[in-house]
């Protein structure tokens, strides 16, 4: 089988990839993208705490992390929708008023 | 089947890499999609294969189908694109790199010094049971949320008058 520090250290690795694009991407559909990342990767932590205990719990997790990725990401692509039809840039700096400019 | 976990690690990692440095936005979320069939292979191999079928089937299948939908919506054009491209280009990778690795390191640090344990195949009909008799009320506050998430995502996707 395979040893959990394997998993675990990719759940690591990919959740880092996924800050790195939070951090350094400015499009909006990038940010929500690296977010997704940054849940999947939670969720191969669970699954890789699941396979170290032999628990079922991990999977579990894993259900809900997905739950909760699809109402987040309802929500986001919602207001990015809202915020395209504004402004033709999809830009995370020109989104800081949450009103229209004056 | 420690091979087909390490080939499919290097799947998911490179897909994910191309994923969060790509242009054009279709191209990025495909990219992630290989990721998450990589990731789905990855279960399968370490004894989950009920999460193996939901990474699949809801993750790739449904909830990144409906990102894809939606980019497709946005109708981004050409300079868009180029416009993309010169946000990628400018030296915005190089503080975040730094504090991602800064932040690596140290959670590498915390994994080496662990200690390998046993492990089984946890079949879908343990996650089923447990998940219906002593996670009941998580499964309630789950629906809970999806419902708050169709209702806002309703509220805001309304014609503004």
């Amino acid at each position: 089988m395979i040893p959990w520090p394997m998993p675990t250290g990719l759940a690591l690795v990919l959740f880092l990839l996924g800050l790195l694009g939070l951090l350094a991407r400015k499009n909006l559909v990038f940010v929500l993208m690296s977010i997704e990342i940054m849940l999947n990767a939670a969720g191969l932590l669970f699954i890789s705490a699941g396979l170290r205990w032999g628990d079922p719990d991990g999977q579990i997790m894993l259900i809900f992390v997905f739950n909760l990725a699809g109402a987040e990401l309802a929500l986001g692509l919602v207001l990015l929708l809202r915020l395209r039809a504004r402004q033709p840039a999809l830009d995370s700096d020109d989104a800081n008023l949450l009103r229209d400019a004056p | 089947m420690i091979t087909i976990f390490y080939a499919s690690a290097l799947v998911a990692l490179v897909a994910t890499a191309l994923a969060i440095t790509r242009s054009n936005p279709v191209h990025g979320l495909l990219w992630f999609v290989v990721s998450l069939l990589a990731m789905g292979v990855i279960f399968y191999t370490m004894g989950a294969p009920f999460a193996a079928a939901l990474e699949v089937i809801v993750y790739a299948g449904a909830i990144m189908v409906l990102f894809l939908f939606v980019i497709m919506m946005l109708s981004l054009d050409r300079a868009a694109a180029a416009r993309e491209r010169s946000w990628i280009a400018r030296p915005v990778w190089v503080v975040p790199i730094i504090l991602v690795a800064l932040l690596g390191a140290e959670l590498a640090r915390v994994f080496l010094h662990g200690a390998p344990g046993a492990s089984r195949v946890v079949s879908p009909q343990e996650v089923g049971v447990r998940l219906f008799t002593s996670d009941l009320a998580a499964v309630e506050l789950a629906s809970m949320l999806l419902l708050a998430g169709l209702v806002g995502a309703f509220h805001l996707g309304r014609k503004s008058p």
